[in-house]
């Protein structure tokens, strides 16, 4: 009967460390896709204080700051989409390296196309003067 | 945040009695806002205090202090040394209320309206050109 409720015993304390383990486990992938997260979101943002740094490379005080503030907005639920724009309303388009399309960066997106095609007919053009 | 840009809502903590409050109950009851944002180990935040000082008399404005990644005890001997020109104070231990506010660091001040918008900023310490822009445009 002893012999019996101590092997039982042992049981309930290997189920109880297994399920401990495995809250471990789940606790360090939940916190390191935040941190993964944090640091793709840092890495496509400018530093507006510092020389051609992003705020991941950055140890100035702005950027610990941003970090602090990227990792509290992913904790409480906001996707990275929100972070950025939340970040573009209250700095402006500056602060991300790769702007998106919008009313403010249309021209900068669509000069390089333009410039191809008006290139693109000039060549033309030329040719056809060249076989008439 | 940038000039004519609408404030959105956010909480922030009192110096005094640490208690968090969205910023939106703060903001009533005047017609114009002037958050500054502060720090004892700021030297232009020095150079600025009595410019702020000279806000203080105005009555259509609150003056708001945001003390940032500051000791509460260093912040109380520098408003007790350069003279103490806020309604309310604010702490932002973590340099999150000064993100959430737009700001690159401090000084930083921002002139508010009535309807939650930014009317102006000033990114450094500020100066009598601005001491008087502010005075102009509370006047209106």
């Amino acid at each position: 009967m002893f012999m019996k409720s101590k092997k039982l015993l042992k049981i309930k304390i290997l189920i109880i460390l297994i399920l401990t383990c495995s809250s471990f486990k789940n606790t360090a992938i939940s916190s390191s896709f935040s941190e993964e997260q944090t640091v793709n979101i840092t890495k496509n943002l400018r530093c507006l204080i510092c020389q051609g740094q992003t705020i991941h490379e950055s140890n100035s005080d702005f950027a610990e700051s941003m970090k602090k503030y990227i990792k509290s907005e992913l904790e409480n639920g906001k996707t990275n989409d929100e972070v950025f724009s939340s970040l573009i309303e209250k700095y402006g388009q500056w602060i991300v390296y790769d702007p998106g399309i919008s009313r403010n960066t249309l021209l900068l997106w669509a000069l390089p196309l333009l410039l191809f095609l008006i290139g693109g007919v000039i060549i033309v053009r030329k040719i056809l003067e060249k076989y008439e | 945040m940038t000039d004519n840009q609408i404030f959105t809502d956010f909480e922030v903590v009192e110096f005094v009695e640490e208690k968090q409050i969205n910023l939106n109950k703060v903001l009533t009851g005047k017609n114009f806002y002037l958050i500054n944002i502060w720090s004892s180990w700021c030297e232009p935040c020095k150079d600025e205090s009595d410019k702020l000082l000279q806000l203080k008399n105005d009555t259509s404005v609150m003056m708001i202090g945001i003390n940032y990644k500051d000791k509460k005890k260093n912040a109380l001997n520098f408003l007790k040394l350069y003279g103490d020109p806020f309604e309310q104070i604010f702490v932002d231990k973590q340099g999150l209320i000064a993100i959430n506010f737009g700001a690159y660091g401090v000084p930083e001040t921002f002139l508010i309206n009535n309807d939650n918008k930014v009317l102006k900023k000033y990114i450094g310490p500020l100066n009598d050109e601005d001491v008087y822009e502010i005075k102009k445009i509370t006047k209106n």
